[in-house]
């Protein structure tokens, strides 16, 4: 049974991928998810310099969803590149096979700034290089979100591409547009070799009823878990219909039924994020298993058989 | 069922400790907390902060704060009996209290609040407690009426200025009674903790520790309070572990991170 996943010319070792901003903070922290099972992990969203984020309560989730308005706080590139090197030096001590691949997630709120920072990630060197364009919590700051307009995704994706030498880049987009796929399209046609979707759902918001107050400190917070996950299969769906490269997919991801639901929606990779909160950071392993179990029982030897299989054709019902 | 949002609860009563803590009682609430573990306190339109549970039963957990930063100032200065927070966990794993046993606990400061939690229990359990408490001077000390009175409790103080108990630091005392325990939990600066696990290695005795680092989300999601060489977050697979296993956290009582994982010496 093969689960192993070729991707933009990297190879990880199952689909399942550590989204942005979970256990993303240290280097060893991405490590001790990789040596749990994830096939990839993604560092937080590193900016050129240190930005602090939102205060707490940040992060909150109940059985349906999970909501979040950290802020994207982080010590900036110096800081990541100490922190990926670490990692990087330890993948590249693994035996072949074993070597999880790194994706470094950047972000900025210049384009400017955008065509600085990837070019400082690419001399780090990860396999993969993710732009985050459609946060939903440094708007106050930083205005609409890149991924909202499909000129401004276009064009970030044709300045990153523009420095990022030989390292591939995914464009994370936004689930909040009423034209994703026409916006994937635009940013493949810049050059894009790949697209992540998708960022959070939203804003939403949670009130206290005791003092009527919204809980978040931002107030506002973009919104995930499981209550979301037939929006982000959809997104997904229409995505991968648009564009000719691959795609990482997540959104509620929390079993190796929705890994594969997503591989079939046409995602290469799925990502999981808020799944953590639900599964605690073992769900690598354990939904790795729930898709190799699926696997024997329907006959799939090679798991990337299975993406996009609902785009094409279906499986059908007959025995 | 995974529930994860603050319930606002309304503080019941208040009770001065020393010059800077106070305890915040909470009634009518089974939070269900076993010492070791803590909650998040949000205060409405300022912050959310963990802190550690000092008592806990069906009916009523406390919170002893000291007034040193932003959030706990406010606290002290702004809210009294009847005002409202909002409370969630209890998170993390808390202390292994066995049956039976004779028990060294070594608080440095504001430990002494989530350690009397865990004598407490202990000594339901049937163990004797050591208590060993320390700090830099009389007035940083606390809860040492409520350890003096409690039965299964033998009080230790020592103060860096003597002006309380022996001159010099806590862990002196538990070189010295280390020979009579079977197992050390503490909790306090780093730095003590460190001194206490080479204690214990040195007599082949086993210690739970406390590792504090800066908690956001309390549910092992946001990786802030990851360790560096564990790489595990301590807010699931802490704060309360054993010695053998803080040893592998590289950095130990030498550093820290910030809110965004900046590191900073202790």
């Amino acid at each position: 049974m093969n689960t192993s996943i070729d991707f933009c010319g990297a190879k990880f070792p199952n689909p399942t991928v550590l989204a942005s901003g979970i256990l993303g903070v240290i280097g060893d922290s991405l490590k001790n998810v990789a040596e749990i099972g994830a096939g990839g992990v993604t560092s937080k969203s590193v900016w050129l310099e240190r930005h602090e984020g939102h205060k707490n309560p940040t992060m909150m989730g109940s059985e349906h969803f999970y909501i979040n308005a950290v802020g994207l706080p982080d010590g900036g590139i110096d800081k990541a590149r100490e922190e990926l090197g670490k990692y990087l030096e330890w993948k590249n001590s693994q035996p072949e096979g074993k070597r999880v691949p790194l994706i470094g997630n950047i972000v900025a709120g210049t384009i400017a700034d955008f065509e600085n920072i990837a070019g400082q990630m690419a001399e780090i060197g990860p396999d993969i290089i993710e732009v985050n364009i459609s946060c939903p919590n440094v708007e106050d700051e930083f205005g609409r979100p890149f991924a909202c307009v499909t000129a401004d995704a276009a064009e970030v994706t044709r300045i990153v591409k523009s420095v990022s030498k030989n390292i591939p880049v995914a464009i994370k987009l936004s689930p909040n547009v009423a034209n994703i796929g026409e916006i994937a399209a635009a940013c493949e046609k810049q050059g894009a070799d790949a697209i992540t979707a998708v960022n959070t759902f939203g804003p939403g918001m949670v009130i206290d009823i005791d003092t009527a107050e919204p809980i978040l400190a931002n107030k506002v917070g973009g919104v995930s878990g499981p209550g979301i996950k037939p929006l982000a299969v959809k997104r997904v769906w229409d995505v991968a219909q648009a564009v000719s490269i691959p795609v990482i997919g997540m959104g509620g991801v929390l079993t190796g039924r929705d890994v594969i639901e997503f591989m079939m929606a046409g995602a290469s990779l799925v990502g999981i994020g808020a799944g953590v909160f639900y599964r605690g950071s073992e769900i690598f392993s354990d939904v790795m298993l729930e898709v190799e179990e699926w696997m024997k029982e329907n006959g799939v030897k090679d798991l990337s058989e299975v993406i996009g299989k609902a785009v094409k054709y279906g499986i059908g019902c007959r025995g | 069922m995974k529930n994860d949002i603050p319930k606002v609860l309304k503080i019941a009563e208040v009770r001065d400790e020393n010059p800077t803590v106070k305890t915040y009682v909470f009634r009518s609430y089974d939070l269900g907390a076993k010492p070791g573990q803590f909650v998040n306190l949000w205060m409405p339109r300022v912050d959310e902060k963990p802190f550690s549970v000092s008592y806990c039963d069906k009916d009523e957990f406390w919170l002893t704060i000291a007034a040193v930063g932003d959030f706990t100032r406010k606290l002290r200065d702004e809210f009294s009996v009847g005002d409202k927070l909002g409370v969630r966990g209890p998170y993390g794993k808390g202390y292994t209290i066995p049956e039976g046993k004779k028990i060294a606990l070594l608080a440095g400061g504001y430990g002494a609040a989530p350690l009397y939690f865990v004598a407490q229990e202990a000594v339901k359990k049937g163990c004797t407690v050591e208590f060993i408490v320390g700090a830099r001077n009389k007035d940083l000390l606390l809860y040492l009426d409520r350890i003096d009175q409690a039965e299964g409790m033998n009080l230790y103080i020592a103060t860096d200025d003597g002006s309380s108990g022996e001159q010099g630091y806590n862990t002196q005392i538990l070189e010295r009674l280390i020979g009579d325990v079977d197992i050390v939990m503490t909790c306090g600066p780093e730095i003590m903790m460190r001194a206490a696990m080479d204690i214990c290695d040195k007599a082949g005795k086993p210690i739970e520790v406390s590792i504090e680092r800066y908690m956001k989300c309390g549910s092992g999601v946001c990786g802030n309070c990851c360790v560096d060489g564990l790489g595990v977050p301590v807010c699931t697979k802490g704060p309360v572990m054993l010695g053998s296993e803080a040893r592998k956290i590289k950095g130990l009582a030498e550093f820290h991170r910030d809110n965004v994982g900046f590191k900073v010496v202790w």
